[in-house]
């Protein structure tokens, strides 16, 4: 008996040390920062959340405006677009990163939870590249109808002749073409068949949607599985954000009479030529991408993701967090740090103006 | 410190055994509070239960009356869940087919067969293996496995493609349902394997010894010491593990290639999808009744869980006399 | 691998009475062999997936050579642990397969800093999980607390109380139906639980320790049970015809004497939860600071930072994706931890049986 409470008694000694001893230190490279002088009189934590798509962006910028801001915290909960929308609406985020604009119905909820109007800002522009693995085919140039129409299982094979017109010079073999579209609902997919629905001519039937429409083909889980998955195929095609392309072939899709390479500049570009979307409140950005257009040098695939918040906060400091937030993001610091981390098109300047406008309303 | 006073009860409960029954134990306030506490944490998992319920219910059912109009998926919800609830148990069954008899047959293994001072490290690198997340399932069945795969999936649909099982034609990355399904079994391999492990270490000794003596043969023995005796608990592993196998998410979501079709075939791209992977594929980008919709999904699982449970309760009628070693 | 199979062992002096048998040295000669033929499998261009299909056909010798020799019954018995051991092999195919890329991806991230650093202000390489590290131990910790207390009372319950009431087999009916619930409806559960009480938006670390409560109470159920079960009615009598009431028997006689398999189960159950992701990420949400309470704001685990950093690497992607193999593997060190004080524990407080 007694031996028993003895070692009972160590052990529990032993553990309690161990928490203990866990929970007397911070992290090696948080104590550090609090002592770092700085004259931000910012502090507190700002939680938002919403689209995947933004978070190794949202990775950077949240360095970049916690070095500036020493005790301010931020979080981004990855929960998806749909997600972020609907908690923010509920009052449970200060801001939320989506990959689409907010709906009407949203709208006036949204506006209802504010008590004022909405700022919605693009703030992450990312170029989607069509990625292939085909061994002994570079640089294989396609156009929005024959893409379409190998996305809609019509094309099937890769010495198609349709494919073999647009490609002159490559050496095409008889391998078959495996799509390899997203299994998750994303932003993504939504822009590439908007894209598609717009400037195929007609080659893709499947509308506008989150959601895969064609039954059939091979589906894969959030960008890096679709990477992989076209990795790991023979004769493979698929969409996915340029910066995650690694070494795989991407296809350049003919804007006009040239065939545009996924680049940044290129993406950056579209912002441009896209239009606001009407009725909306100014402070409200939502943009309508030119899909069609054949503006030199633009390349017109691409996710524009927002970030949407308050014009006011019932506690100051949030709305103060929230508006230095913003300004940081779209600002041309916060734009270079996503450009860097995350392959995203910075906003110009002239189109980061405007973006800031309307984050001035904010307080 | 204890005799004295365990002489002194017995001796106060020696005057009323009597009126007790036979195998009734003495009562006492201690034996209130325990039984209260007994009873009070069954109770609580009842209330959690029915809280499951309720949420998912109340959650549920706007999703289930939604028109077509108002939600994502474009369809009745019996439209859209009536796949998915294929899927499921075709992918759940598929994966205990496969897992049962090697996780018996490695308990066993462990329990009977190997040398004592080889059972307990290959036991501990088992029970490990419950730990790998499933994400890191999900990654390896994605990257590794379907990889090593796929070569199998065109030789089956070369050589036995009048099987409708394996009509093909054959994934070009082996991301099938037979992939998943294998993930599937692998992940519930611990977890049935630890459970059957404990339990044939449980066999009487007397009982082994006993039909050894008779002359039975060690493969005899087994069959007739150690099954019966195992019987309930073996059922109980396989329904944890078909209860994982039916609910599991991420790495089903990232190994499956999934369409949302019904179809028996094993090796082709265009494969079925689960309701737990749906909802974790749908979720992110839901708002409005989609969420409902999708909540109601996971209602249906619950209902399916339901059932299948209770039809193996029906099956193997559990049987107390095994417990214990009269 | 050792091959020597035999408990019990077999005597000399009955092999008059058993009939011909195979000379000792006969299976371990054939199983020697087939180790051999995968080994040449592994070492030489025939792969070690023919090698592993070859090995298997010729340890299957053994038990069509006991035929010949021994009879039917004999040959039976072999072909069993012939399948036996090959169903064992073929288990460890993936499970090593998987140890393999676990640690040979993750090892390279372990570092001092890794174990130290935050991923506060950390893009690109450097960083750590000790963030993730804590809340991992912190919300799985507070899971055990809520969940083993309750799992082993009703597990208790009905071995000890309940007996066939129809309280107790329907309670055992819906434990089983929720083993079912799909994590991620754990998750919206504690989080529609949590909103009632805190209001939208809450995160906090109790509230994925409650969502990883409802996964892991039915395995702690399911498995104290049927350890429980196991423990002989003998003792149980014996003890009450000493005198002892009903609840000193469980608390010293039928706790200790189940006790290794209890452990084992909740171990089980732990590491069944650890490992989740999707509950998480709903209600403990996802930072890159550390943060110690758990009654407060969001909390970093090792699976949610495993899955976001493999989904989400950003660019380049390599340092983010060795952060997340790293994290994987010392989720892995943390249960085979956690095992380890679970086989000290029973070695040192079970009574001394016969196993």
């Amino acid at each position: 008996m007694n031996r028993k409470s003895m070692r009972t008694l160590a052990a529990t000694a032993a553990s309690s040390a161990l928490l203990f001893g866990l929970a007397a230190c911070g992290a090696g490279n948080e104590s550090a920062e609090a002592d770092d002088a700085s004259d931000s009189s910012l502090s507190g934590t700002l939680n938002g959340g919403g689209a995947s798509s933004q978070e190794s962006a949202v990775g950077a910028w949240k360095q970049g405006f916690q070095t500036a801001n020493p005790d301010v915290t931020v979080n981004y909960d990855p929960v998806g677009s749909g997600g972020g929308r609907e908690q923010f609406i509920a009052g449970g985020l200060s801001f939320a990163g989506s990959d689409a604009y907010l709906e009407e119905e949203e709208l006036t909820a949204a506006k209802e939870r504010c008590g004022s109007d909405v700022v919605s800002v693009p703030v992450y522009v990312s170029p989607i590249a069509v990625i292939y693995n085909l061994d002994g085919v570079e640089d294989l140039q396609l156009d929005a109808a024959t893409i379409g129409a190998i996305f809609e299982g019509k094309v099937t094979t890769w010495d198609d002749q349709a494919i073999a017109d647009l490609n002159p010079d490559a050496d095409l073999p008889d391998t078959k073409i495996t799509p390899v579209h997203r299994a998750d609902d994303s932003g993504t997919t939504k822009n590439f068949t908007d894209y598609l629905t717009a400037a195929s001519g007609g080659t893709w039937s499947g509308g506008v949607v989150e959601t895969w429409p064609v039954k059939g083909g091979e589906a894969a889980d959030g960008t890096s599985g679709l990477v992989s998955a076209v990795k790991g195929g023979q004769g493979t095609i698929g969409y996915a954000d340029a910066s995650q392309a690694g070494d795989l072939g991407q296809v350049k899709v003919k804007v006009g009479e040239e065939f545009v390479a996924p680049t940044e500049e290129a993406a950056a570009k579209v912002l441009d030529t896209a239009e606001a979307e009407a009725g909306r409140a100014a402070t409200d950005i939502a943009l309508k991408i030119d899909r069609k257009t054949d503006a030199a040098g633009v390349y017109p695939v691409v996710l524009v993701s927002y970030q949407i918040a308050c014009q006011k906060y019932e506690d100051a400091e949030e709305a103060e967090l929230v508006k230095s937030w913003l300004t940081y993001v779209a600002g041309a610091d916060g734009q270079k740090a996503s450009e860097e981390a995350a392959g995203s098109a910075p906003l110009s300047e002239s189109f980061s103006a405007k973006v800031q406008t309307a984050i001035d309303t904010i307080g | 410190m204890g005799t004295r006073r365990i002489r002194e009860e017995g001796l106060r409960v020696s005057s009323t055994t009597e009126q007790t029954r036979r195998t009734a134990p003495p009562q006492r306030p201690g034996d209130r509070v325990f039984g209260g506490l007994s009873l009070g944490a069954a109770l609580l998992i009842l209330a959690t239960l029915a809280g499951v319920a309720i949420f998912l219910t109340v959650q549920g059912i706007p999703g289930i009356t939604a028109s077509p109009e108002e939600v994502k998926y474009d369809t009745t919800f019996l439209r859209y869940v009536g796949p998915l609830v294929f899927g499921t148990l075709w992918a759940a069954a598929l994966a205990l087919v496969l897992a049962a008899p090697v996780a018996i047959g490695v308990a066993l293994f462990i329990s009977h067969y190997a040398p004592r001072r080889l059972a307990q490290p290959i036991g501990y690198v088992i029970d490990l293996l419950a730990a790998v997340p499933s994400v890191v399932y999900g990654a390896w069945g994605m990257v590794t496995l379907a990889a090593a795969i796929q070569p199998v999936y065109l030789w089956l649909e070369e050589h036995l493609g009048f099987i409708p099982l394996f009509a093909g034609p054959a994934s070009a990355t082996g991301r099938t349902i037979l992939t998943a399904a294998l993930v599937l079994a692998i992940m519930i391999l611990p977890i049935m394997t630890a459970i059957c492990r404990e339990i044939f270490l449980q066999t009487p000794r007397l009982h082994e010894e006993a039909a050894l003596a008779l002359g039975a043969t060690r493969w005899e023995m087994t069959r007739m010491a150690v099954f019966p005796y195992a019987r309930s608990g073996i059922v109980s592993a396989a329904m944890l593990a078909l209860g994982r196998a039916l609910g599991e998410t991420m790495a089903v979501a990232m190994v499956l290639s999934a369409s949302g079709v019904i179809s028996l075939n094993l090796i082709s791209s265009t494969n079925p999808s689960t309701i737990a992977a749906n909802i974790a594929h749908s979720f992110k980008e839901a708002s409005g009744l989609t969420v409902n919709g999708l909540i109601a999904t996971g209602l249906v699982l619950f209902v399916i869980t339901f059932a299948v449970n209770f039809a193996a309760r029906a099956i193997v009628d559990r049987r107390k006399e095994f417990s214990g070693a009269n | 691998m050792t091959t020597t199979l035999t408990r019990p062992a077999p005597s000399e002096l009955g092999a008059d009475l058993r009939g011909r048998r195979l000379p000792t040295w006969g299976p371990t000669t054939v199983w020697s062999l087939a180790a051999a033929t995968a080994v040449v499998g592994l070492l030489t261009p025939v792969g070690l997936a023919r090698g592993l299909v070859l090995a298997w056909f010729v340890a299957a010798l053994v038990p069509a050579w006991s035929f010949v020799v021994e009879g039917r019954r004999k040959a039976t018995d072999r072909v069993v642990t012939h399948l036996v051991a090959s169903a064992f092999v073929l288990a460890l195919i993936p499970l090593v397969s998987i140890l393999v890329a676990v640690v040979g991806k993750g090892s390279s991230a372990l570092s001092a800093e890794f174990f130290s650093y935050s991923m506060r202000n950390v893009v690109g390489e450097g960083g750590g999980i000790y963030h993730g590290i804590i809340g991992t131990l912190l919300i799985t910790a507070a899971a055990s607390v809520i969940s083993v207390p309750i799992g082993l009372f009703t597990a208790i319950y009905l071995i000890e109380y309940g007996d066939d009431s129809r309280l107790a087999s329907s309670i055992r009916f819906l434990v089983d139906v929720m083993t079912g619930i799909p994590s991620i409806v754990a998750g919206l559960f504690a989080y529609a639980l949590f909103v009632l009480f805190f209001g939208e938006g809450v995160r906090m670390g109790v509230g994925g320790s409650v969502a990883l409560s409802v996964l892991m109470i039915p395995v702690v159920v399911r498995s104290c049970e049927e350890m429980l079960k196991l423990v002989p009615n003998e003792l149980r009598e014996a003890s009450y015809a000493l005198g002892v009431p009903k609840w000193r028997t469980i608390a010293k006689v039928v706790l200790p004497t189940a006790l290794a398999g209890i452990v084992t189960g909740i171990t089980l159950a732990i590491a069944r939860v650890i490992g989740e992701t999707a509950p998480l990420l709903i209600i403990a949400g996802m930072t890159d600071s550390v943060n110690f309470n758990l009654f407060d704001g969001r909390m970093q685990t090792l699976p949610v930072f495993t899955y976001s950093a493999l989904m989400n690497p950003g660019v380049p992607a390599e340092p983010s994706i060795e952060r997340a193999w790293g994290a994987a593997l010392v989720l892995l060190l943390i249960v085979m931890a956690l095992n380890l004080v679970a086989r000290l524990v029973s070695h040192f407080f079970s009574p001394q049986g016969e196993r």
